[in-house]
C-alpha cells in the first residue's frame, strides 16, 4: 500500500482505441493488486480491471489540452489508454504503477492475497487434482525397463529438476552423477513420455559440456541406457533443438553439443529453433502490427512476415512433428535437448506428447502435460514472464509460442481436443496473472521452500470446476482420426500455420468473429439435455397418470410445450454490432452524428456463464470475494460486475427493427 | 455430329491420380463429345465435364504418356495413358472440345438428369418477385416493362424497377445517356430505412460534359420517393482520377451541378484483367506445395487477393452503412455497370437483408444482382486460373463476390442459412456446368438461346432434399439484424477451402460438420 501515491482519481477518459474520438468518462483507482477504471455512466457503471501483474509497459505521452494521456500495455495483450485531467495526478499514477508492476518480492504477487473462500481441504484437495505420479503410472511405469529414482532427492543432484524422476533401470546413481556433471545446470537425460505400444521414449536433458574435445564415459552410457530401455531398436536419435551454428558457438564455452562418434549408436539431428531473443524480438515485432491503425492487408501481411512469428511456430511445430514420428513410427528413443533444456526443450517435448497421446488432448491432461513437462522440469516462469522485477532479457514468450502451437493444431483437427480456445487463452493468462501459485518461481525447490501449496491456490482446480466453460463441443474421442497419433499431411503445408487474432487481438472484439460457435453448440447441447431430462420426468409422470387411467392428451400437449431452441433466437438478436469505420480517412457521411458511430457492440451467446471465469473479468468475480476492504467497490456493480462486451447499444436496433 | 470429327480416339487404358494423397485408379479412358471418362470396374464410372478444363499438358515417354489436366475448379488430374499415340489423341481431342465456344451444343442442352423436369425452378423472375416485395413496403416504385424486347439495355432483364414517378419515355433517354444503356435501376429497397440501392452504368458526359435533363429527373425521383430529407450519394468504384479519364472515351461520372442533393464518393475496386492475374498468382501460390514457409505471407500479399476482398467488402460496408446509419440513397456504379456495381450492390443487401441470407433468398439475389443483371459470365469465365490462353474478357468478380460472402459467413457463423458447400457449388457451376443457369452474358442472350426451355436450371437440383441437406448451415438462427463485418486485415482470412481444397485433406472439417449435425 505504500507504494500506492494516489488510490483515486476522478474525471480520467478511458480512450477507446479503435476510435481515437471515442472515450468513456470515469474514475481510476489503484489497489494493492489492480488497476480499476469505473465508468461514470449510471446505469452501466462498466468496470475494467487490469491485474499489476499483467501489466507490461506503462507509457507516460505528452500532455495535451485534454489531459496526459498514460498507455498501458498488458501481457495478455490488452491495450489500454486512459488521459487523466492533471499532469500531477497522471504522474503520481504512474509512479505508482511503475512501482506496483515491479514487485521485488514473491510475497507482494497477487496469489498470496486472494481467497477464493475455499476452506483449507478444498485447497488441499486442488492441489492434489493434477498427480504426476499417477501420470506415470498410466505410461505404464515403473516396468522391467524404466525405475523411479531418488537421486535427485532433496535436489541434491539437480536443483531445477523434480525430486522425483525415471531414468533407466540399468542407470546406477553413480552413471546419473556423472552424466549430470557433463551436462549445462547438471540437468542430467531423464524420461519426459514413454510410448507404450513400442516402448520407444523421450528423454530430455541440458547440452553435455563437451567444449571441442571433451568426453564423459558415465554421460556415454546414459544414451546407452536409454538406447537400451527400448529393445530391439539400434539407436537413438538425439536432437539438439537449437540451429546449429548456436550449438557451435557454444563449443567455444565449453559446452556444445554430442559428437556421434563418442557415442556409440546415437544419429545427431539439428532442428533450428532460435533462442528466447530473438523470439521476444519477434513477439514485439508481431504486436506492434497488431496495433497499426486501420492497416491495409499489405501492411499487416508484409509485417507478420517480418516478424518471423508463424516461421518460429512452424519450427518448433516441425520439432515435435519429427521426434512424434521417430517415437510412434519408427519405434526410436528420442533424447531432446537446447542449452538448457528448459525452454525449446520444454516446447518441443510437450508438442511431441500432444501428437502422440490422446489423453493430453482432454482437458485434464493437459494440465499433466503443464505440470510435467513445464512445472515440474524447471521452465523459469518468474523469469520468462517477469513476474518479479528482474533482468527484462531473460523474458520471452516460450509457453505462449506453446499454447499458439496447441492452437494451430486445434485448427487443424477441430475434434481432436476436449477443451475450447478459451480454455488456451485463460491459461495464457494465469501464466502472467500470479493469482494461482501454479506458475510461480522458477523450479520446483523454489516452490517448496516458498510453501507454495499451504500458502496459495491451485489453478487446475479453478478452471477443473468451470470446466464446462472450456470444453469443446465438436470432441469426438470415439473418432479414429482423433485416436492415437495425430497424423499431419506428408506435404509440406505453409497455409497451415495462420495468424491467431483470438489470441493477440483478442480484447479487440470487434475483429472477432461476432458469433461463436462453441458457445452456440455448447448452450444447444444442455439445452437438449435438460429436454431429455424433462422428457424423462415427464414420461415417468405419463406412466404415473396411465396407472391411474387419466386422459393422456392433456400430458402430451405439455410435452411439446418446450420449443427446440426457443432459448436461442432471442438471445441471437442481441448480436447486434455496429459498423466499423469503413470510410477509410474520408469523412464520406458528413451528416454522421457521433453516437451513430458506435463500435462494435457484439454479444456473446451465452455471456452469463462466461462471466464468471473470463480472465478479463475474472479479476471482478474473484476480487469481490477475496479482499475484503476495497474502498471503490461500486454499489451499483453490484455481483453482476459488468462485462467488457456488454452493451446497451442493441436495444435501439432491435426496437427498431421490431417497430418496423 | 460434329464432335465426332474432334474424338480423335475411342478408348484406352489410362491411370488416373486425383490429387497428391488420393488413391490411383485404373481403367478404360474414353472421350465423349462432352466428357472424359474413366470406368475403373463394371460398376463404376469416373466422369469429368470436358468443359471444366482450364489447361492441358501432355508428356510422352516410351510406350506410355501423361497428361495433367488442370481444371477450372482448381482440381489438378494426372493421367498416365498407355500408348504414345492413344496419349497424343486424346489430348488433342480434349483440347479440341474443351475449348468449343458454341453455346446451344453445349452439355447443358444435352443433359437431362433423372429426377428433375426441364422448365423447372426457372420460376424464378426475380426482377417480378422482387417487385412484389417492394410494393409492400412503398408506393414510390414500379415494375417498367420498357425493356421488354431488350431495345433499351441489352443487358437489363425485360423487367425493371423504376421510380413510379419517372415515365418510359424518360427512362428510354436516360438508357442512351448511360453507358449500354444501363440506366438506374432499383437493386433494394431497406425497408426500415426507407431508403434505396440503385444500380446503373456511367453517364456518358463525354469530354463536352454533357447532361441529359431525363437521368437527372430520374435521380431527383428516387430522392423524392425516399424518405423526407434523404440525401444521395453516388458510389463510383473507380478512383476520380479514372472516372475523369473515363470521360475522354465518352465515358465520365455525375456532376455535382447536374444532380442536386447527391454527393460522389470514389472507392476504386480492382476488376478486369488485374483482377484475374490476381486469381492466377494465387492460385499458383496454393499450388506451390515445394516453396518454403518462409515467404508464404509475402507471396499471399503479393497476390492482392486479401486486398481485393478487403477493398470489395469494405466499399459494399459503407454502402449499407449510408442507407441504415444515414439514412441515404446510394447509386453504385463503375464504368458498364455489370462488375464491381453488381459486387457491391449484392453484398450490400447481404448485410443490410436478412431475407438475403436465406437459402431462397440468396438463390434469388444470386439470380437478380448477378445473372439477371446482366453479369457476362460467359465471357468472365470462360477461363479460370490455369489457361495459358489470352486473357481477353476474363476476371473472377463473381468468385470475389463468393469469398466476400465466405467471410461473412466466417464472422457471422449463425446467421447465414447456408455453408461453404453451396458456395463452392456456385463457383464450380459458374465456371462448368451441366446446368443452364449460369450459361451466356445476358438474359437476352439467354432467351435467343432458349435456355429456359432447353436445359435444366441449377437451382432445382440444388433445392432437392438430398442436396439441401449437404448446403445448409446446420447452425443458422435468424438474425433480423444488419451484419457488420470488420474489414480488418486480421479478421480477413484466405479461404481454404476453395483454394486450397485439393491440395489439403478435406477430412478434418468433414468430420467436425458430421458432429455439428449430432448436436444441432
Amino acid at each position: 500500500m505504500e507504494h500506492i501515491r494516489t488510490p483515486k482519481v476522478e474525471n480520467v477518459r478511458l480512450v477507446d482505441r479503435a476510435s481515437s474520438k471515442k472515450a468513456v468518462l470515469g474514475t481510476l483507482y489503484l489497489t494493492a493488486t489492480h488497476v480499476i477504471f469505473v465508468e461514470n455512466t449510471p446505469d452501466t457503471r462498466k468496470e475494467t480491471w487490469i491485474l499489476h501483474s499483467q501489466i507490461s509497459t506503462i507509457e507516460k505521452q505528452a500532455t495535451t489540452a485534454t489531459g496526459c494521456p498514460l498507455l498501458i500495455r498488458c501481457k495478455d495483450f490488452q491495450i489500454v489508454q486512459l488521459v487523466i485531467p492533471q499532469e500531477r495526478d497522471c504522474h503520481d499514477v504512474y509512479v505508482s504503477l511503475i512501482r506496483l508492476t515491479r514487485p521485488v518480492k514473491y510475497e507482494e504477487l497477487y496469489c498470496f492475497s486472494f481467497n477464493p473462500k475455499l476452506d483449507k481441504e478444498e485447497r488441499e484437495q486442488g492441489w492434489m487434482l493434477v498427480d504426476l505420479g499417477e501420470e506415470y503410472k498410466r505410461m505404464g511405469l515403473p516396468n522391467n525397463y524404466w525405475q523411479l529414482s531418488d537421486v535427485n532427492r532433496d535436489y541434491r543432484v539437480c536443483d531445477s529438476y523434480p525430486s522425483e524422476l525415471y531414468v533407466p533401470k540399468s542407470a546406477t546413481a553413480h552413471l546419473i552423477v556423472g552424466s549430470s556433471k557433463f551436462r549445462s545446470r547438471r540437468r542430467f537425460p531423464a524420461l519426459c513420455y514413454y510410448y507404450k505400444d513400442n516402448h520407444a521414449s523421450i528423454c530430455r536433458s541440458s547440452q553435455p559440456l563437451s567444449g571441442f574435445s571433451a568426453r564423459c564415459l558415465e554421460d556415454e552410457q546414459m544414451l546407452q541406457a536409454i538406447r537400451k530401455a527400448n529393445p530391439g531398436s539400434d539407436f537413438i536419435y538425439v536432437v539438439d533443438t537449437r540451429p546449429k551454428l548456436n550449438a557451435m558457438a557454444n563449443r567455444a564455452a565449453g559446452k556444445g553439443y554430442e559428437n556421434e562418434d563418442n557415442y556409440s549408436n546415437i544419429k545427431f539431428q539439428f532442428i533450428g529453433i532460435e533462442n528466447i531473443h530473438v523470439m521476444r524480438n519477434s513477439l514485439q515485432k508481431m504486436l506492434e502490427v497488431c496495433e497499426l491503425k486501420s492497416p491495409s492487408m499489405s501492411d499487416f501481411l508484409w509485417g507478420l512476415e517480418n516478424s518471423g512469428w508463424l516461421r518460429h511456430i512452424k519450427a518448433i511445430m516441425d520439432a515435435g512433428i519429427f521426434i512424434a514420428k521417430a517415437v510412434s513410427e519408427e519405434g526410436i528413443s528420442v533424447l531432446v535437448h537446447c542449452s538448457d533444456g528448459w525452454d525449446r526443450t520444454a516446447q518441443v517435448c510437450s508438442v511431441a506428447s500432444l501428437l502422440l497421446d490422446p489423453h493430453y488432448r482432454t482437458l485434464k491432461g493437459f494440465m499433466i502435460l503443464i505440470e510435467k513437462d513445464w512445472i515440474s522440469f524447471g521452465h523459469k516462469f518468474n523469469h520468462r514472464y517477469g513476474n518479479l522485477d528482474g533482468d527484462p532479457k531473460e523474458i520471452s514468450p516460450v509457453a505462449d509460442q506453446f499454447i499458439e502451437c496447441v492452437w494451430q493444431l486445434m485448427e487443424q483437427f477441430p475434434c481432436a481436443f476436449e477443451f475450447n480456445e478459451r480454455f488456451l487463452i485463460h491459461v495464457q493468462h494465469h501464466i502472467y496473472s500470479c493469482q494461482f501459485g501454479n506458475f510461480l518461481c522458477n523450479s520446483q525447490k523454489e516452490r517448496e521452500e516458498l510453501r507454495i501449496q499451504e500458502r496459495t491456490y491451485s489453478l487446475w482446480a479453478h478452471l477443473w470446476k468451470n470446466r464446462a466453460d472450456y470444453l469443446n463441443p465438436l470432441f469426438r474421442a470415439d473418432h479414429s482420426q482423433t485416436q492415437g497419433t495425430l497424423h499431419l499431411p506428408a506435404t509440406p503445408c505453409n497455409f497451415m500455420y495462420k495468424f491467431w487474432s483470438g489470441m493477440y487481438n483478442r480484447f479487440e472484439k470487434g475483429m472477432q468473429p461476432r458469433q461463436s460457435v462453441t458457445d452456440y453448440l455448447m448452450a444447444v447441447k444442455e439445452e437438449t439435455q435438460q429436454l431429455e431430462e424433462e422428457l424423462e420426468t415427464l414420461e415417468e409422470r405419463l406412466e404415473k397418470i396411465q396407472k391411474v387411467q387419466l386422459n393422456r392428451t392433456e400430458v402430451k400437449s405439455k410435452q411439446s410445450e418446450p420449443g427446440r431452441h426457443s432459448g436461442f433466437s432471442t438471445s441471437d438478436n442481441s448480436m447486434a454490432n455496429t459498423p466499423q469505420d469503413y470510410s477509410g480517412n474520408m469523412r464520406s457521411f458528413p451528416s454522421r452524428s457521433p453516437s451513430q458511430g458506435d463500435e462494435d457492440s457484439a454479444l456473446i451467446l451465452t455471456q452469463d456463464n462466461l462471466k464468471s471465469s473470463d480472465p478479463e473479468l475474472s479479476a471482478n468475480s474473484d476480487q469481490e470475494s477475496g479482499v475484503e476492504d476495497l474502498s471503490c467497490r461500486s454499489p451499483s456493480g453490484g455481483e453482476r460486475a459488468t462485462s467488457e462486451d456488454s452493451s446497451k447499444d442493441r436495444d435501439s436496433d432491435e426496437a427498431v427493427f421490431l417497430t418496423a | 455430329p460434329q464432335y465426332s470429327e474432334l474424338m480423335r480416339t475411342g478408348r484406352a487404358q489410362a491411370e488416373l491420380l486425383l490429387g497428391p494423397e488420393a488413391p490411383r485408379l485404373r481403367g478404360t479412358l474414353c472421350v465423349t463429345g462432352h466428357h472424359l471418362l474413366l470406368s475403373p470396374g463394371p460398376q463404376d464410372l469416373w466422369l469429368l465435364l470436358l468443359r471444366n478444363v482450364d489447361s492441358i499438358e501432355k508428356r510422352v515417354a516410351g510406350e506410355s504418356g501423361t497428361i495433367t489436366l488442370r481444371c477450372k475448379d482448381l482440381r489438378v488430374l494426372q493421367l498416365d495413358i498407355e500408348g504414345v499415340e492413344a496419349t497424343l489423341d486424346i489430348a488433342r481431342s480434349i483440347e479440341a472440345l474443351s475449348s468449343l465456344e458454341s453455346v446451344i451444343t453445349s452439355f447443358p442442352f444435352f443433359y437431362r438428369p433423372k429426377g428433375l423436369r426441364l422448365g423447372d425452378a426457372w420460376h424464378f423472375h426475380p426482377p417480378e418477385s422482387y417487385y412484389k416485395r417492394v410494393a409492400r413496403e412503398t408506393k414510390a416504385w414500379r415494375l417498367s416493362e420498357v425493356n421488354e424486347n431488350f431495345s433499351l439495355c441489352p443487358s437489363y432483364p425485360r423487367a425493371v424497377i423504376v421510380p413510379r414517378a419517372v415515365d418510359d419515355k424518360a427512362l428510354a433517354l436516360s438508357a442512351r445517356f448511360r453507358q449500354g444503356g444501363r440506366f438506374p435501376v432499383l437493386s433494394y429497397h431497406h425497408a426500415r430505412s426507407g431508403t434505396v440501392l440503385l444500380r446503373s452504368s456511367q453517364p456518358l458526359t463525354g469530354p463536352q460534359k454533357r447532361r441529359c435533363a431525363e437521368d437527372e429527373e430520374l435521380l431527383r425521383a428516387v430522392l423524392a420517393g425516399a424518405r423526407p430529407g434523404a440525401q444521395g450519394f453516388v458510389v463510383d468504384t473507380r478512383s476520380a482520377q479514372a472516372a475523369k479519364q473515363a470521360r475522354m472515351a465518352g465515358g465520365g461520372t455525375e456532376a455535382k451541378a447536374a444532380y442536386p442533393g447527391w454527393k460522389r464518393l470514389h472507392r476504386p475496386l480492382e476488376r478486369g484483367r488485374p483482377l484475374q492475374e490476381s486469381f492466377v498468382r494465387l492460385v499458383e501460390a496454393c499450388g506451390d506445395l515445394e516453396q518454403s514457409t518462409d515467404h508464404w505471407l509475402s507471396r499471399l500479399e503479393g497476390c492482392s487477393w486479401l486486398a481485393h476482398v478487403k477493398e470489395a467488402l469494405s466499399t459494399a460496408c459503407l454502402t449499407a452503412q449510408g442507407m441504415e446509419r444515414e439514412g441515404a440513397c446510394i447509386l453504385v456504379h463503375g464504368a458498364e455497370g455489370t462488375d464491381s456495381t453488381l459486387l457491391v450492390t449484392s453484398l450490400a443487401q447481404l448485410i443490410l437483408d436478412p431475407l438475403s441470407r436465406t437459402m431462397v433468398g440468396f438463390q434469388e439475389l444470386v439470380e437478380r444482382e448477378w445473372i439477371q443483371a446482366g453479369h457476362p459470365f460467359q465471357l468472365r469465365c470462360a477461363h479460370s486460373a490455369f489457361s495459358h490462353a489470352r486473357p481477353k474478357h476474363e476476371a473472377p468478380t463473381f468468385l470475389l463476390f463468393l469469398d466476400c460472402v465466405w467471410q461473412l459467413g466466417r464472422q457471422f457463423p449463425l446467421s447465414l442459412e447456408f455453408g461453404e458447400a453451396l458456395l463452392l457449388a456456385l463457383f464450380e457451376h459458374a465456371y462448368a456446368s451441366p446446368f443452364g443457369t449460369f450459361l451466356c452474358n445476358s438474359e437476352k442472350e439467354r432467351c435467343l438461346c432458349e435456355v429456359r426451355s432447353q436445359t435444366h436450371s441449377l437451382w432445382s437440383r440444388l433445392n432437392q432434399p438430398k442436396e439441401q441437406r449437404k448446403l445448409r448451415n446446420p447452425l443458422y438462427v435468424l438474425n433480423p439484424l444488419a451484419l457488420w463485418p470488420s474489414v480488418e486485415p486480421q479478421s480477413l482470412q484466405l479461404w481454404q477451402g476453395l483454394f486450397l481444397r485439393w491440395t489439403r485433406p478435406p477430412e478434418p472439417p468433414e468430420v467436425a460438420w458430421e458432429k455439428v449435425w449430432q448436436i444441432v
